[in-house]
């Protein structure tokens, strides 16, 4: 652990390249959209995590007692209980995978991002030991532990959503009712040769605001815990020297704080969900 | 920073984990609370519903109670009356009673009385005529002055 990570700390530079760099298959990508590599790293971490959620809701789902919950199940209970309330309170007639669709992504949100509380250093440092125990090259063993500082997954959650905001549209409206909302909106007329005038404005605008809401939502978590993530590596470039102390000071400060971000995202990754999926799920245009 | 491969992992991953927490967590922990809540309901029903008939059975006890006491006091007032003409009726005959005792004594020392005067009057007329026989020394025929010694034993 010190041998790999003494010489980093000297290049501040290096140590934070190195911890940037994702565990892949297929090297490093080569450009801003590359489906030849695959981050195996967070990957793993995601199914482990999901794994973990699977098999404790599943437990919990099996022994659940009506009458005296305990332990496990009053947090799932009342986690469970505050989403329906959520989803209750804005969509108001959601069918039924819109409470599933919210929780799953309010825990795994907060489970992934809770990855960034554990220190930055010992999980690379524990694969980086494994790998070399097999042989490899610690040096150039990379392992990313948090999903959520990477954009795949926050794109992958982003995408569901965008996916179900289309499906859930053209559930509601019918298929030529959504394109009509791309012709017709934002801007609406009343001469039928002002509509056809306005109708390229108002498809390119759509458009734009459709794929706006999804990419804001994966880049609103992917930057937050990203810049989390950064933080706590420049913290960790104070290293175990004389400037220990700050370092655990400082760490701790930003380990409370971020508990906050980290709760905050999820709700906000859930809450942006569900009302994306209510406005799709409007019948008809009023207005 | 970059789109990869990924993507499209974790967008199995979490399709599956949506599918299986709806399956093995949503609904099951949903039914459950709902009928937590329609349990709750029930309870708070039953427990109103109790207040109520325990109210009413108050209500109907104290009823009862007022009549029971109301019925006790008219039977004591009847006993009282009751008594009380007993107790009149019982004074009456006693002083009847006695009146008649009283009368009979007196219709009884009435003819007690003149019984004795008969007697007195017919020995007054024997009497009288030996004392006068005593003084005279001779017989006084009863016969010849049976006139007289009649007028004298009525005077008696």
């Amino acid at each position: 652990m010190s041998e790999g990570n003494a010489p980093a700390i000297s290049s501040p530079v290096e140590y934070i390249q190195h911890h940037l760099q994702n565990g892949s298959i297929g090297g490093k990508p080569e450009s801003l959209v590359d489906f030849s590599v695959f981050f195996w790293d967070i990957f793993a971490v995601t199914v482990i995590l999901a794994g973990l959620l699977a098999f404790v809701s599943w437990k919990v789902g099996q022994n659940l007692d009506p009458d005296k919950p305990t332990g496990i199940q009053n947090v799932l209970e009342s986690i469970v209980e505050f989403v329906n309330q959520q989803v209750q309170d804005i969509f108001p007639d959601a069918d039924e995978w819109i409470g599933p669709l919210a929780i799953t992504i309010f825990i795994m949100v907060i489970l992934m991002n809770t990855m960034d509380i554990i220190p930055v250093d010992l999980f690379p440092s524990l694969v980086a030991g494994v790998a070399s125990i097999f042989g490899a090259d610690p040096h150039h063993v990379y392992f990313k532990l948090v999903p959520t500082t990477n954009l795949d997954t926050t794109f992958a959650l982003a995408l569901m959503v965008f996916i179900l905001v289309m499906f859930y549209n053209i559930k509601s409206k019918g298929l030529l009712g959504y394109l009509k909302v791309f012709v017709t909106h934002p801007f609406s007329a009343e001469k039928t040769w002002v509509k056809i005038i306005l109708a390229p404005a108002n498809v390119m605008m759509t458009i734009i605001e459709e794929l706006a809401k999804p990419i804001s939502m994966g880049l609103r978590l992917f930057g937050n815990m990203f810049a989390g993530e950064l933080l706590f590596l420049l913290i960790a470039l104070l290293g175990v020297g004389w400037a220990m102390p700050g370092q655990i000071v400082l760490g701790s400060l930003w380990s409370i704080f971020h508990i906050m971000v980290i709760i905050l995202q999820a709700y906000i990754f859930m809450l942006l969900t569900v009302i994306f999926l209510g406005l799709a799920s409007q019948k008809a245009e009023d207005h | 920073m970059n789109v990869t491969a990924t993507l499209f992992g974790q967008l199995i991953v979490f399709t599956v984990l949506i599918w299986f927490i709806k399956q093995y967590l949503w609904e099951p922990v949903i039914s459950t609370l709902e009928a937590r809540k329609a349990r709750v309901a029930e309870g708070l029903a039953a427990a109103e519903e109790g207040h109520k008939f325990e109210e009413q059975a108050q209500k109907q006890v104290e009823a009862e109670l007022g009549e029971a006491k109301a019925q006790s006091a008219e039977l004591i007032a009847q006993a009282q009356k009751r008594a009380a003409e007993i107790v009149d009726k019982a004074k009456a005959d006693a002083a009847s009673e006695a009146d008649r005792i009283k009368t009979a004594a007196e219709a009884e020392i009435a003819m007690e009385r003149s019984r004795a005067t008969e007697e007195l009057r017919s020995q007054v007329a024997t009497l009288a005529v030996s004392g006068a026989e005593k003084i005279l020394g001779k017989e006084i025929d009863g016969a010849a002055h049976a006139k007289a010694l009649d007028e004298l034993a009525a005077k008696i």
